[in-house]
């Protein structure tokens, strides 16, 4: 065994022991400590990303001395090393983007336990990713949503913790779900390890005597992670808890925790239950009307929302939809389509609420459009990065929405006219919807303000001056590059994708 | 041979103070125990304007109640639709149980060869003659080292969402943190007295008995912290801040959730490339046996502990 083969391991118990250690650290060494482990698991990722391009199969790690059903394990292939990689600069750059903020919004002695979340969350982000195992997945997802709802509290208000508890809720109702789902599994096949349940799910679907409860399971499972990655009718916890918690948070939340679910999901598809079953037991199809419903109600209730924060949180609701919808499609062409769309998404969204937390500096910290007018010109670079996230998000060429938005559009003309029809329907209009309200957003942050006499007690909203924030513009600037690298060089990117999914067979 | 007390010895036995306490005559908690009676709740009428009114903003500003067309539809079949949407759920795992493996048959799948091998050779690989703490600290280590931190990130969540802050008016609260309840009541101190010692004995001898019979580090950590509550409620914060504080507890946390992660890491890591490790599995049914499974129990028992009782004393005083 090579001993970069080591690295997934290595990645997964670094960042868990560095969320013990940062318990005794202040708030310095903490935001040191992290940047370090992010900057190192980075690294090693990226080495470990090239090495599995060139190995070109997966191969499993041995959590522990016993062999495969006894003891633990984890995976890695193409596709796993990849969005590791993926996932640990996106969390650098959402983490970057928002520092001054949580430096000022987060009191003393609470500010290395938002170290401690952003660590353990990474842990579980990475251990998802990797795992083999179903109940080693359930107990990271525990991890991964307690810490989610502690970044979405740690600036101590209102309305965050309204919007932490509404999480916890409907993310208990999911994990319940999913572990449901996992109890009948293991009830039916007698095994954890995902590769041994595939085996024995295989041969008790063709026996035909458990089929209402695998049905029923894969129903649970699909519903839970549907939950907490907020597709469309479940998707209530999310605009609060996107819209008021800190920007960091925000950006995290959106483009890597409800992600983490997605890609247990698709593994759950792949590796569990087969994709074959999957599309059998018409499970999906549900998953299709849901996500095309939430690709309309999602940019429908953005333009209706005044205020930028909850608008970007309500284009989340969307684009899951998209995700989903890929899945509905049934055919790997669609699975291919809905991965590309959690890169594009993941790095599009994180670029757009960093950037919208520029403009709102510039407008006395208000998020109501209407002091963000003329915004655009009081902080140039958090304009430009914002404009040109809203051109991703619609699917302006060169960038990665458009990339992503053709993919699916490849992936439903393939497909049987039942579903080609509604999908291409959807998209166009979904597209012409989020055109609405991200070019309102654009057109407004670049209306001069008119001279009214200001209301009293009102300051006059300040200029930034973007000299000042210097690793703010290099992040919008790092986001912008990554989402065009997605958009100008899809090719070997999809092609990635596609062995990487290959490999998960 | 009798002997005759004067009046004065008399009234210093112990049977003349029983006697007293029979007729009627001493009540043991006048003056020993500091008796506040609780005074009904009343609220003075500024801050009865002051919650009425932030009511009514909540909802029109928040809310916007009056508005807010879905909330109004929301808010009349949201009774109906959940009690709807529970019997659903229910019936569909009714029906769905219905068509599981009965219980107890031997030709379920998962009586395979799983559950075989760690039945038969769990003993042999782990030394642990407690199978389940083998199966959780052994073959499955990786899974309860997750568990263990979701325990520990569980109460960090707790510190950010309950501590109290420097100038929040819970701070005067916490100074009399028993400001609703009565203090030095004998009749909890004397029971705390002989239980809690026996409690926490007990709790050790579960916990290092994890991988000899029934018990470990959960089960063990619980009854220690159950222990260690009792104790806070009949001695009082100052009592057992003399020797459990919060720093305490970030210590035996740290040091115990950092030598769970460095003992896998090791015991991984060496499984993982078919290394010894070099730590000897001993004589099965030995308390000193079975290589790690014996400190991580430690280590599981003591995060647990801590655990609970800090739960306590967040929602009690907002730190500790």
């Amino acid at each position: 065994m090579d001993f970069i083969q080591n690295v997934p391991f290595f990645s997964i118990l670094l960042s868990l022991g560095s969320g013990v250690l940062t318990s005794i650290m202040n708030r310095r060494i903490a935001r040191l400590w992290n940047t370090f482990i992010l900057t190192v698991i980075s690294i090693m990722s990226a080495v470990f990303f090239v090495y599995m391009i060139g190995r070109g199969e997966s191969y499993v790690f041995m959590m522990g001395h016993f062999p495969a059903p006894w003891g633990n394990e984890i995976r890695a292939g193409v596709l796993e090393a990849g969005m590791a990689l993926f996932f640990c600069i996106v969390m650098f750059l959402c983490i970057k983007g928002g520092q001054e903020h949580i430096d000022k919004e987060i009191e003393e002695p609470k500010a290395n336990l938002y170290y401690i979340m952003l660590n353990l969350l990474l842990s579980s982000l990475l251990a998802l990713i990797y795992t083999n195992d179903l109940f080693t997945a359930y107990v990271f997802v525990e991890i991964n949503t307690i810490s989610a709802c502690g970044l979405i509290m740690i600036t101590n208000e209102g309305r965050t913790i309204e919007a932490a508890t509404r999480y916890m809720i409907m993310s208990s109702l999911g994990s319940g779900l999913l572990l449901l789902g996992l109890c009948i599994l293991y009830d039916i096949t007698g095994h954890l390890l995902m590769s041994n349940m595939k085996n024995s799910l295989a041969a008790v679907y063709a026996q035909g005597a458990y089929n209402t409860p695998i049905i029923a399971s894969i129903g649970m499972v699909c519903v839970g992670l549907a939950i907490k990655s907020a597709l469309y009718p479940f998707h209530t916890w999310l605009p609060d808890a996107y819209g008021y918690s800190t920007v960091s948070s925000a950006a995290i939340l959106s483009s890597l925790v409800s992600k983490g679910y997605i890609f247990l999901l698709i593994k759950i598809f792949y590796r569990v239950v087969g994709f074959d079953i999957v599309v059998d037991s018409k499970v999906i199809n549900i998953l299709f009307v849901f996500g095309l419903l939430g690709m309309i109600m999602g940019s429908v209730n953005a333009i209706q929302e005044k205020d930028i924060r909850r608008m970007v949180a309500f284009s989340s609701v969307a684009q899951i939809g998209y995700i989903y919808m890929g899945f509905g499609l049934g055919t790997s062409a669609g699975i291919v389509a809905s991965i590309f769309h959690i890169l594009s998404h993941a790095s599009t969204k994180s670029l757009l609420f960093i950037a919208g937390v520029g403009l709102t500096d510039a407008s006395n910290d208000s998020k109501k459009f209407v002091d963000l007018t003329g915004s655009g010109y009081r902080n140039m670079v958090a304009g430009i990065a914002f404009s040109l996230g809203a051109c991703s998000m619609v699917g302006i060429p060169l960038f990665s929405g458009f990339i992503s938005k053709m993919l699916f559009a490849q992936a439903a003309v393939s497909n049987s006219l039942t579903k080609m029809l509604p999908t291409l329907i959807c998209l166009a209009i979904s597209t012409v919807l989020n055109a609405i309200y991200f070019m309102k957003t654009v057109i407004l942050i670049y209306t001069p303000i008119q001279k009214v006499p200001s209301k009293e007690g009102e300051p006059e909203p300040k200029k930034v001056e973007s000299r000042n924030h210097p690793v703010y513009n290099v992040v919008l600037l790092c986001m912008i590059i990554l989402n065009m690298i997605l958009g100008c060089c899809s090719q070997p990117i999809v092609t990635w994708i596609e062995t990487g999914l290959e490999m998960f067979q | 041979m009798s002997r005759l007390l004067s009046q004065e010895e008399y009234r210093k036995t112990k049977a003349y103070k029983i006697k007293k306490w029979y007729r009627g005559d001493k009540d043991p908690y006048v003056g020993a125990m500091e008796l506040k009676p609780q005074k009904p709740f009343k609220e003075d009428i500024t801050a009865q304007r002051k919650r009425i009114h932030d009511d009514a903003l909540l909802k029109k500003k928040i809310y916007d109640t009056e508005h807010n067309r879905k909330l109004q539809l929301f808010s009349k079949f949201y009774e109906v639709v959940s009690v709807l949407f529970v019997v659903v759920l229910m019936a569909i795992l009714l029906y769905v149980v219905s068509y599981l493996p009965p219980t107890g048959n031997p030709a379920n799948p998962d009586n395979n060869e799983v559950s075989a091998k760690y039945i038969e050779d769990a003993m042999k690989d782990t030394g642990a003659v407690n199978i389940v703490t083998g199966m959780i600290l052994d073959y499955r280590a990786f899974d309860t080292l997750g568990e263990s931190n979701v325990l520990f990130i569980a109460t960090c969540t707790v510190f950010i969402l309950l501590r109290a802050d420097k100038h929040s008016k819970k701070l005067k609260e916490e100074e009399s943190d028993r400001l609703y309840e009565p203090k030095n009541d004998i009749i909890l101190q004397k029971a705390a007295f002989f239980l809690v010692p026996m409690i926490i004995i007990f709790g050790i001898y579960v916990i290092l008995n994890g991988h000899l019979s029934p018990g470990g580090g959960f089960s063990g950590g619980a009854i220690i912290g159950s222990g260690l509550i009792l104790y806070v409620n009949a001695y009082g914060f100052k009592k057992i801040e003399r020797f459990f504080t919060q720093k305490t507890y970030k210590t035996i946390c740290f040091v115990a959730l950092l030598f769970y992660c460095l003992a896998k890491t090791y015991s991984f890591y060496c499984g993982a490339h078919h290394l010894e490790t070099g730590i000897p599995l001993g004589t099965p049914g030995d308390i000193v046996s079975s290589g790690l499974i014996l400190p991580l129990n430690i280590c599981v028992g003591m995060v647990v502990a801590c655990t609970m009782y800090a739960f306590y004393a967040m929602f009690r005083k907002g730190g500790f």
